[in-house]
């Protein structure tokens, strides 16, 4: 039989106002075991918390029931407060009876009468609450970032300069990402690459951090703080020890016909390449479906030129296994694809791109060399028409729901910049609504518009309508003007919208992360924990958890390694002792939970089972402590009873649930 | 291999020929369009409103008629196949409709959306294959340019119509190719005639038809064909425009069937 007290909280008149404390007390001293009741006009105070001790002291109490607000609040706060007291912290239970009764009820009495029974049943929870000791485990001091943009060399900087080895994991040839691929940035117009590159090389020579480029992530198991990682590090054809980066092999390949990934698909490369000048690591890859030595096994002219001998055609991939305490996802965006939105001819003609292909366009070592050009005829254009929301703020299937952030800005900036650059060039932009938050932004887009001179107009385009003489004819609606208007156009930018790698959904299964409807990974909690994943140990760096901008995704990256290192500094990890357990007289081993786990915290053992004096060999599930998170879907799902969550057992919730019947 | 078949009004009075040639070059393909017994107009616009019942309903008799002969329903006109896809559609998804369009119909097997509503082209591009259809053809149309114009019925609702990308699609330049002429892509090949408001604002729909002209020949096109007769009318109100025939009268032609047809 427990000995327990009772402490209701006034919690000012937050709780006082609507619920009669003193009537909750009375009532609850009425029930067995209880055998301390009293109420206090602030439980979490420090004198309240003395009242506790005081009370165990005297009484001799063995639980302890705290009537007060959400647990979420004050949970942890009661527990040290018991703890300190000399009792186990898994013996006290919170009632809720601020945000569960007296917040949402008017009426004192009912409220009262709530209070009453929601007391009575973490009284009748308490009574079969058992001690619990959270266990261990160790944690390895080394991180896994995956992903090597922006957000991912940050991370992995961060982390590095903290002092923990750092492994950067990127899927094409270079680490740079999407921020490589810019020309300029807003709103202080500074070139991309000029303060990309030397985080990368930084990155390239700093002693903590590997970069495993042209690699992906191929299995992942364990868990938070002891992580094992594969890597498979795709066969390079170059032996990277030998390569100089002298770039002979790429002016002397024969296969020069592929797209460039880099550029957009809008230039060639070289079936050997790096993707642009500036790559880290300066080593190629041979793309061996363009190579023709891998095709038709003649030429070899780039093994004849290395003077290096650095070509190696018989290169396997190579896997890499190795152990991390903590992983950052910073896998990126691309733009989405705009096979549904043919009505703005994207498909149809060259002169209609998208804002991430103009930003090659403008860029000095971009296809055009830095020229405005129409990519059709190379002729200079008269007019540019920007369409924004292609596919961001969409109703229907075809796109998606969320706005892409970053899209209104860098319209501004490309429109802001052709006209510096230009100023005979037209440029008109269509928008449904001008979003502009930030610091110094919307500075920076009425500068386009007063200052530059560009021509905004409220309203969507329904159709690109590409004319015989090459022009486009843009047929949109002026809804500030209220009419249907149509404006030659020379070329088309759409302002397409982004969406997360498609490599991030196989990636959050691997991770047990879980990712929502747009397959932007989910944060642990959206305003006070937005940069860890619900997934212990798995941290979330840039686009790949929502649309942001540059100075965004490196504060959050910078984030995402204060937390990564906030574990790696911890020796050892207290775990939860509120896991479930499996009765093993009752398991017939049948992996029903094993198939509910979303943490893979299941397995199953064969063991010696003594069930009541028969001694036989019984395959029986075995739940993982680090893993396990305490959900109780396999107490639900497990047919025969035996899967219980301990601190939650079935028997805790029925006797719960009979208290408040009653 | 027969198909339930509904012609509708048009097809018996201003588009004989469309009917005409169809059916012939339909046997010479190799399949049957056997006519579903007294079927009705199909009500043009009006079954579109979703509080109308009575003018639903000769829909739902063609479709529970192909049903009960264990046929698809395959349709020229491309109103009449607008009208019949979207009721067939109402009838598996609203439950309203489904209910008070079988209690007026009061059929031996209350009627659910099981048939399969097929325009022409689809026949031709999934059933008889443009590849075959190449095969067949004895007189190719070669050197003409044909601008293919679908207009907007047979393409939107792009999920009910479910006929082609509505906004770039491509199944009447497949089957242009497949005679053997050369198809012109134009962009306002999808684009609205103008329908029945050129019976009261002929000024506008004369805009909206002659951009669609304008376009075409700009583009190059010698011709324009089309599946439905609405368009058709339409876009002959355009001056010096470019002929538009139905596209069963080249089927017709080039699958060397036309001769001694009466249309």
């Amino acid at each position: 039989m427990q000995r327990i007290g009772v402490f209701v909280c006034h919690c000012g008149s937050n709780i006082a106002a609507t619920v009669d404390v003193k009537k909750v007390v009375e009532m609850a001293a009425r029930e067995p075991s209880v055998v301390h009741a009293e109420d206090y006009p602030y439980m979490c105070s420090e004198a309240g918390q003395a009242k506790i001790a005081q009370a165990v002291a005297e009484k001799g109490l063995t639980g302890i029931v705290v009537c007060s607000c959400s647990p979420r609040m004050h949970e942890a706060t009661f527990r040290k407060a018991a703890e300190r007291a000399g009792i186990n912290p898994f013996m006290v239970e919170i009632a809720n009876i601020r945000e569960h009764c007296s917040w949402i009820h008017k009426n004192i009495e009912e409220g009262t009468e709530k209070a009453i029974i929601l007391a009575r049943a973490a009284i009748a929870k308490v009574n079969l609450n058992a001690p619990l000791f959270p266990g261990e485990s160790r944690v390895t001091k080394r991180a896994l970032v995956i992903g090597g943009g922006i957000a991912g060399i940050q991370s992995a900087l961060d982390i590095a300069d903290a002092g923990y080895e750092v492994d950067i994991v990127e899927k094409t040839p270079s680490i740079g990402g999407r921020m490589a691929q810019l020309d300029k940035t807003f709103p202080t117009l500074d070139c991309s690459a000029c303060i990309l590159t030397p985080k990368m090389v930084e990155a390239a020579a700093h002693e903590k951090i590997r970069i495993y480029t042209y690699s992906e992530v191929e299995k992942i198991s364990g868990f938070v703080g002891d992580f094992t990682v594969d890597i498979r590090k795709k066969a390079r054809s170059i032996d990277a020890t030998k390569c100089t980066g002298c770039g002979v092999c790429q002016e002397k390949c024969h296969s020069k016909k592929s797209l460039s990934e880099f550029n957009r698909g809008l230039g060639t490369r070289s079936a050997i390449y790096t993707p642009f000048a500036q790559a880290i690591p300066n080593v190629p890859v041979i793309d061996r479906e363009a190579c023709i030595k891998f095709k038709t096994g003649k030429c070899g002219v780039c093994a004849k030129v290395c003077a290096a001998g650095a070509i190696d055609y018989e290169q396997k991939d190579e896997i890499i296994t190795e152990k991390y305490g903590a992983i950052v996802v910073a896998t990126g965006f691309d733009t989405i694809k705009l096979d549904k939105y043919d009505e703005y001819a994207y498909n149809q003609s060259k002169d209609v791109i998208t804002s991430l292909e103009l930003e090659r366009v403008m860029n000095a070592a971009g296809p055009t060399k830095g020229h405005l050009e129409r990519l059709s005829d190379g002729k200079h254009p008269e007019h540019i028409v920007f369409v924004q929301c292609v596919g961001s703020r969409c109703s229907d299937e075809r796109g998606k729901p969320y706005c892409s952030k970053i899209c209104c800005m860098y319209t501004a900036k490309h429109a802001m910049l052709i006209r510096d650059k230009y100023p005979d060039v037209k440029v008109t932009v269509f928008y449904i609504d001008v979003r502009t938050p930030g610091k110094n932004f919307d500075e920076f887009y009425r500068r386009a518009v007063e200052e530059y001179g560009v021509n905004y107009i409220k309203g969507q385009v329904g159709k690109v309508a590409p004319q015989p003489d090459g022009s486009l004819l843009v047929q949109a609606s002026d809804l500030l003007d209220n009419k249907q208007i149509k404006l030659k156009a020379d070329m088309v930018v759409l302002a397409t919208a982004i969406e997360p790698d498609p490599s991030v959904r196989p990636l959050a299964t691997m991770l047990t992360a879980s990712i929502d409807t747009n397959n932007f990974l989910t944060e642990a909690h959206p305003k006070l924990r937005p940069v860890e994943s619900p997934t212990a140990g798995i941290f979330l760096s840039g686009v790949c958890q929502g649309p942001k901008d540059i100075p965004e995704t490196v504060a959050q990256a910078g984030a995402a390694a204060v937390k990564a290192i906030g574990l790696l500094a911890k020796d050892k990890l207290t775990t939860n002792p509120c896991t479930a357990k499996a009765d093993e007289l009752l398991c017939n081993g049948c992996s029903t939970c094993a198939n509910v786990c979303p943490y893979g915290a299941i397995s199953y053992e064969t063991k010696l089972i003594n069930d009541h004096g028969i001694r036989e060999d019984r395959r029986v599930a075995v739940v993982n402590n680090a893993l396990c998170q305490g959900c109780g879907a396999c107490t639900v799902a497990c047919p025969s009873g035996a899967m219980d969550l301990q601190g939650f057992s079935n028997r805790q919730i029925i006797a719960e649930v009979d208290a408040i019947c009653r | 291999m027969k198909y339930s078949y509904y012609p509708g009004c048009t097809l018996k009075n201003k588009a004989k020929v469309l009917d005409a040639y169809a059916r012939a070059s339909a046997l010479a393909l190799g399949f049957e369009l056997e006519e579903i017994r007294d079927w009705q107009c199909c009500g043009g616009v009006y079954p579109l409103g979703s509080d109308e019942i009575a003018t639903k309903l000769s829909s739902v008799r063609a479709l529970a008629d192909a049903r009960d002969h264990g046929r698809e329903l395959v349709t020229l006109c491309s109103a009449c196949h607008h009208v019949i896809k979207r009721v067939n559609d109402d009838m598996q998804n609203v439950a309203d409709i489904r209910t008070r369009a079988n209690n007026y119909m009061q059929l031996d097997t209350p009627y659910t959306g099981e048939t399969n509503v097929l325009h022409f082209f689809e026949v031709l591009r999934d059933r008889v294959g443009f590849d075959a259809l190449a095969k067949k053809v004895v007189n190719p149309l070669k050197g003409k340019k044909i601008g293919a114009y679908y207009g907007c019925l047979l393409l939107r609702p792009g999920e009910i119509m479910a006929f082609d990308d509505p906004e770039n699609p491509r199944v009447m330049e497949d089957f242009i190719r497949a005679l053997g002429a050369e198809p012109v892509v134009y962009p306002y090949r999808n684009e609205c005639c103008g329908g029945y408001i050129s019976l009261k604002e002929k000024e506008m729909a004369t805009r909206m038809t002659d951009t669609i002209q304008e376009s075409a020949s700009g583009f190059g096109a010698e011709m324009l064909i089309t599946a439905c007769p609405l368009c058709r009318y339409n876009l002959n109100m355009t001056a010096n425009g470019l002929p538009v025939v139905y596209f069963t009268e080249l089927l017709a032609e080039a699958l060397g069937v036309k001769e001694g047809i009466e249309a």
